[in-house]
Protein backbone atom coordinates (compact mmCIF):
# COMPACT_ATOMS: atom_id res chain seq x y z
CA UNK A 1 0.00 0.00 0.00
CA UNK A 2 2.88 2.65 -0.52
CA UNK A 3 0.94 4.22 -3.53
CA UNK A 4 -0.75 7.08 -2.08
CA UNK A 5 -5.13 7.58 -2.20
CA UNK A 6 -6.92 9.14 -4.83
CA UNK A 7 -9.18 11.77 -3.91
CA UNK A 8 -11.86 14.05 -6.10
CA UNK A 9 -13.21 16.23 -3.35
CA UNK A 10 -14.27 20.06 -4.11
CA UNK A 11 -11.81 22.77 -2.94
CA UNK A 12 -14.59 25.21 -2.32
CA UNK A 13 -18.33 24.65 -1.37
CA UNK A 14 -21.43 27.00 -0.44
CA UNK A 15 -22.49 26.00 3.37
CA UNK A 16 -25.78 23.35 3.56
CA UNK A 17 -24.39 22.63 0.04
CA UNK A 18 -24.07 18.47 -0.47
CA UNK A 19 -20.70 17.54 -1.88
CA UNK A 20 -19.59 14.61 -3.68
CA UNK A 21 -16.20 12.89 -3.06
CA UNK A 22 -14.80 10.42 -4.90
CA UNK A 23 -11.69 8.10 -3.31
CA UNK A 24 -10.08 5.65 -5.18
CA UNK A 25 -6.77 3.03 -3.50
CA UNK A 26 -4.47 0.72 -5.12
CA UNK A 27 -4.93 -2.86 -3.40
CA UNK A 28 -4.93 -6.18 -4.83
CA UNK A 29 -7.84 -7.50 -2.29
CA UNK A 30 -6.88 -10.64 -2.37
CA UNK A 31 -9.91 -12.39 -1.64
CA UNK A 32 -8.28 -15.42 0.29
CA UNK A 33 -10.50 -18.02 -2.44
CA UNK A 34 -7.53 -17.40 -5.04
CA UNK A 35 -4.96 -20.34 -5.88
CA UNK A 36 -1.78 -18.84 -7.12
CA UNK A 37 0.16 -21.44 -9.99
CA UNK A 38 1.13 -23.78 -7.69
CA UNK A 39 -2.47 -24.52 -6.42
CA UNK A 40 -1.71 -23.00 -3.36
CA UNK A 41 -4.76 -21.00 -1.79
CA UNK A 42 -3.83 -17.11 -1.71
CA UNK A 43 -4.23 -15.78 1.73
CA UNK A 44 -6.75 -13.68 2.14
CA UNK A 45 -5.35 -9.47 2.35
CA UNK A 46 -7.93 -7.06 2.03
CA UNK A 47 -8.41 -3.58 3.29
CA UNK A 48 -11.62 -4.21 5.59
CA UNK A 49 -12.56 -0.63 6.62
CA UNK A 50 -13.11 2.84 5.00
CA UNK A 51 -13.62 5.64 6.65
CA UNK A 52 -14.44 9.59 6.23
CA UNK A 53 -14.39 12.10 8.81
CA UNK A 54 -14.74 16.16 8.63
CA UNK A 55 -13.38 18.05 11.31
CA UNK A 56 -13.14 15.15 13.55
CA UNK A 57 -16.76 13.75 13.16
CA UNK A 58 -17.81 10.50 11.35
CA UNK A 59 -19.58 11.26 8.02
CA UNK A 60 -18.78 7.93 5.65
CA UNK A 61 -17.19 4.70 6.69
CA UNK A 62 -17.71 0.67 4.79
CA UNK A 63 -16.59 -2.51 6.22
CA UNK A 64 -15.34 -4.44 3.40
CA UNK A 65 -15.34 -8.17 2.68
CA UNK A 66 -13.54 -10.39 0.07
CA UNK A 67 -16.58 -9.56 -2.25
CA UNK A 68 -15.51 -5.78 -3.09
CA UNK A 69 -13.29 -5.39 -6.67
CA UNK A 70 -9.69 -4.76 -6.40
CA UNK A 71 -8.16 -0.94 -5.98
CA UNK A 72 -11.36 -0.11 -3.91
CA UNK A 73 -13.80 3.04 -4.97
CA UNK A 74 -16.09 4.81 -3.20
CA UNK A 75 -18.55 7.54 -3.97
CA UNK A 76 -20.54 9.09 -1.29
CA UNK A 77 -21.69 12.18 -0.39
CA UNK A 78 -21.18 15.25 2.59
CA UNK A 79 -23.42 18.20 3.72
CA UNK A 80 -21.00 20.88 4.68
CA UNK A 81 -22.02 23.28 7.12
CA UNK A 82 -18.44 25.08 7.86
CA UNK A 83 -15.11 24.99 6.39
CA UNK A 84 -12.57 22.36 7.37
CA UNK A 85 -10.65 18.88 6.73
CA UNK A 86 -11.68 15.83 5.90
CA UNK A 87 -10.08 13.07 6.91
CA UNK A 88 -9.75 9.70 4.65
CA UNK A 89 -8.54 6.60 6.43
CA UNK A 90 -8.23 3.11 4.88
CA UNK A 91 -7.31 0.03 7.09
CA UNK A 92 -5.30 -3.10 5.64
CA UNK A 93 -5.72 -6.99 7.38
CA UNK A 94 -2.21 -6.41 8.69
CA UNK A 95 -3.31 -3.44 10.41
CA UNK A 96 -1.34 -0.62 7.91
CA UNK A 97 -3.64 2.01 8.17
CA UNK A 98 -3.02 4.69 5.25
CA UNK A 99 -4.39 8.44 5.86
CA UNK A 100 -4.99 11.21 3.62
CA UNK A 101 -6.42 14.50 4.73
CA UNK A 102 -8.07 17.15 2.12
CA UNK A 103 -9.16 20.95 3.03
CA UNK A 104 -12.46 22.88 2.39
CA UNK A 105 -13.31 26.37 2.19
CA UNK A 106 -17.34 26.63 2.91
CA UNK A 107 -18.94 30.13 2.84
CA UNK B 1 -33.46 -3.28 -25.03
CA UNK B 2 -32.59 -5.81 -27.54
CA UNK B 3 -34.24 -8.68 -29.08
CA UNK B 4 -33.70 -11.83 -27.09
CA UNK B 5 -30.98 -14.19 -28.68
CA UNK B 6 -31.41 -17.86 -29.57
CA UNK B 7 -28.80 -18.28 -26.41
CA UNK B 8 -30.81 -16.44 -24.01
CA UNK B 9 -34.34 -18.39 -25.13
CA UNK B 10 -32.23 -21.52 -24.70
CA UNK B 11 -30.73 -20.45 -21.01
CA UNK B 12 -34.60 -19.30 -19.89
CA UNK B 13 -36.06 -22.56 -21.07
CA UNK B 14 -33.47 -24.33 -18.82
CA UNK B 15 -33.96 -21.77 -16.15
CA UNK B 16 -37.48 -22.67 -16.03
CA UNK B 17 -37.00 -26.58 -16.34
CA UNK B 18 -34.66 -26.48 -13.31
CA UNK B 19 -37.13 -23.91 -11.15
CA UNK B 20 -40.37 -25.99 -12.09
CA UNK B 21 -38.02 -29.19 -11.09
CA UNK B 22 -37.10 -28.04 -7.80
CA UNK B 23 -40.08 -26.22 -6.39
CA UNK B 24 -39.61 -24.52 -2.99
CA UNK B 25 -35.83 -24.47 -3.12
CA UNK B 26 -34.08 -21.47 -4.22
CA UNK B 27 -30.40 -21.52 -5.49
CA UNK B 28 -29.66 -18.59 -3.31
CA UNK B 29 -30.02 -20.77 -0.16
CA UNK B 30 -26.83 -22.55 -0.22
CA UNK B 31 -23.88 -19.51 0.77
CA UNK B 32 -25.80 -18.32 3.78
CA UNK B 33 -27.18 -15.09 2.55
CA UNK B 34 -30.15 -15.35 4.58
CA UNK B 35 -28.31 -15.68 7.66
CA UNK B 36 -26.29 -12.85 7.33
CA UNK B 37 -29.39 -10.34 6.37
CA UNK B 38 -31.27 -12.21 9.59
CA UNK B 39 -28.15 -10.58 11.58
CA UNK B 40 -28.12 -7.60 10.05
CA UNK B 41 -32.04 -6.70 11.08
CA UNK B 42 -32.33 -8.94 14.18
CA UNK B 43 -34.86 -11.07 13.10
CA UNK B 44 -37.55 -8.14 11.44
CA UNK B 45 -38.80 -8.43 8.11
CA UNK B 46 -37.21 -5.62 6.30
CA UNK B 47 -40.12 -4.16 4.19
CA UNK B 48 -39.12 -3.85 0.44
CA UNK B 49 -39.10 -0.19 -1.21
CA UNK B 50 -37.18 2.96 -0.63
CA UNK B 51 -34.11 1.45 -2.35
CA UNK B 52 -33.04 2.33 -5.78
CA UNK B 53 -29.65 -0.14 -6.81
CA UNK B 54 -27.86 0.88 -9.74
CA UNK B 55 -26.64 -2.58 -11.32
CA UNK B 56 -25.49 -3.38 -14.59
CA UNK B 57 -28.15 -6.15 -16.33
CA UNK B 58 -24.99 -7.90 -18.10
CA UNK B 59 -21.55 -7.42 -16.48
CA UNK B 60 -19.26 -9.21 -18.86
CA UNK B 61 -16.65 -9.11 -15.85
CA UNK B 62 -17.47 -9.91 -12.44
CA UNK B 63 -14.21 -8.72 -11.40
CA UNK B 64 -15.30 -5.19 -10.58
CA UNK B 65 -19.11 -4.51 -11.41
CA UNK B 66 -20.47 -0.66 -10.41
CA UNK B 67 -22.80 -0.76 -7.84
CA UNK B 68 -24.48 2.21 -6.66
CA UNK B 69 -27.22 2.60 -3.71
CA UNK B 70 -29.28 5.16 -2.72
CA UNK B 71 -31.76 5.12 0.03
CA UNK B 72 -34.64 7.75 0.08
CA UNK B 73 -34.61 9.33 3.42
CA UNK B 74 -34.68 13.45 4.97
CA UNK B 75 -31.06 12.44 6.73
CA UNK B 76 -31.84 14.21 9.46
CA UNK B 77 -30.13 13.82 12.90
CA UNK B 78 -34.11 12.59 13.73
CA UNK B 79 -34.00 10.87 10.96
CA UNK B 80 -31.61 8.46 8.65
CA UNK B 81 -30.40 5.76 6.96
CA UNK B 82 -27.51 4.32 9.55
CA UNK B 83 -26.31 1.32 7.71
CA UNK B 84 -26.66 -0.35 4.52
CA UNK B 85 -25.65 -3.98 3.82
CA UNK B 86 -24.82 -5.30 0.63
CA UNK B 87 -25.19 -9.07 0.37
CA UNK B 88 -24.73 -11.14 -3.04
CA UNK B 89 -26.42 -14.37 -2.79
CA UNK B 90 -24.03 -16.99 -4.82
CA UNK B 91 -20.75 -15.23 -3.98
CA UNK B 92 -18.83 -17.77 -2.00
CA UNK B 93 -19.06 -15.12 0.67
CA UNK B 94 -22.41 -13.56 0.71
CA UNK B 95 -21.51 -10.24 2.52
CA UNK B 96 -19.73 -7.74 0.22
CA UNK B 97 -20.22 -4.38 2.27
CA UNK B 98 -21.54 -2.89 4.81
CA UNK B 99 -21.88 1.38 4.17
CA UNK B 100 -22.38 3.64 7.26
CA UNK B 101 -23.95 6.76 7.12
CA UNK B 102 -24.62 9.84 9.23
CA UNK B 103 -26.77 12.96 8.83
CA UNK B 104 -23.64 14.64 7.97
CA UNK B 105 -23.70 12.53 4.70
CA UNK B 106 -26.56 14.88 3.33
CA UNK B 107 -27.39 11.96 0.95
CA UNK B 108 -27.76 7.92 1.61
CA UNK B 109 -26.20 7.05 -1.81
CA UNK B 110 -22.73 5.50 -2.07
CA UNK B 111 -21.28 3.52 -4.86
CA UNK B 112 -18.36 1.52 -5.01
CA UNK B 113 -16.92 -1.83 -7.55
CA UNK B 114 -17.87 -4.95 -6.33
CA UNK B 115 -16.96 -8.76 -7.44
CA UNK B 116 -19.52 -11.25 -8.44
CA UNK B 117 -19.01 -14.57 -8.82
CA UNK B 118 -22.08 -15.59 -11.07
CA UNK B 119 -25.22 -14.70 -12.37
CA UNK B 120 -26.87 -13.84 -9.28
CA UNK B 121 -29.03 -11.71 -7.04
CA UNK B 122 -27.58 -8.07 -5.04
CA UNK B 123 -29.47 -7.79 -2.13
CA UNK B 124 -29.49 -4.54 -0.10
CA UNK B 125 -30.76 -3.99 3.31
CA UNK B 126 -30.62 -0.56 5.19
CA UNK B 127 -31.30 0.16 8.69
CA UNK B 128 -32.39 3.79 9.73
CA UNK B 129 -31.30 5.36 12.66
CA UNK B 130 -34.69 4.43 14.56
CA UNK B 131 -34.32 0.16 13.80
CA UNK B 132 -36.81 0.61 10.59
CA UNK B 133 -35.45 -2.08 7.84
CA UNK B 134 -35.95 -1.57 4.09
CA UNK B 135 -34.80 -3.87 1.27
CA UNK B 136 -34.18 -4.31 -2.62
CA UNK B 137 -32.59 -6.81 -4.70
CA UNK B 138 -31.50 -7.26 -8.20
CA UNK B 139 -30.22 -9.82 -10.47
CA UNK B 140 -27.21 -9.21 -12.45
CA UNK B 141 -26.25 -11.71 -15.28
CA UNK B 142 -21.90 -12.63 -14.68
CA UNK B 143 -20.84 -14.12 -18.09
CA UNK B 144 -17.13 -14.33 -16.38
CA UNK B 145 -17.23 -14.57 -12.72
CA UNK B 146 -15.03 -12.80 -10.48
CA UNK B 147 -14.13 -14.58 -6.75
CA UNK B 148 -10.68 -16.77 -8.76
CA UNK B 149 -10.77 -20.19 -8.57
Amino acid sequence: MAERPRLKVPKEAKKGEVIEIKTLISHAMESGLRKDDSGTLVPRKIINRFTCEFNGKAVFACDLEPGMAANPYFQFTVKVEESGTFRFSWTDDDGTVVTADEAITVT
Amino acid sequence: MRALSRRDALTLGVGTAAALAAPGRSRAASNGAEVEIAKFTGGKTAEPGRIAIDLPEIAENGTAVPLAVTVESPMTAADHVAEVLVIADANPMPRIATFHFTALSGRAEAATRIRLAATENVIVVARTNDGRFYTARKEVKVTIGGCGG
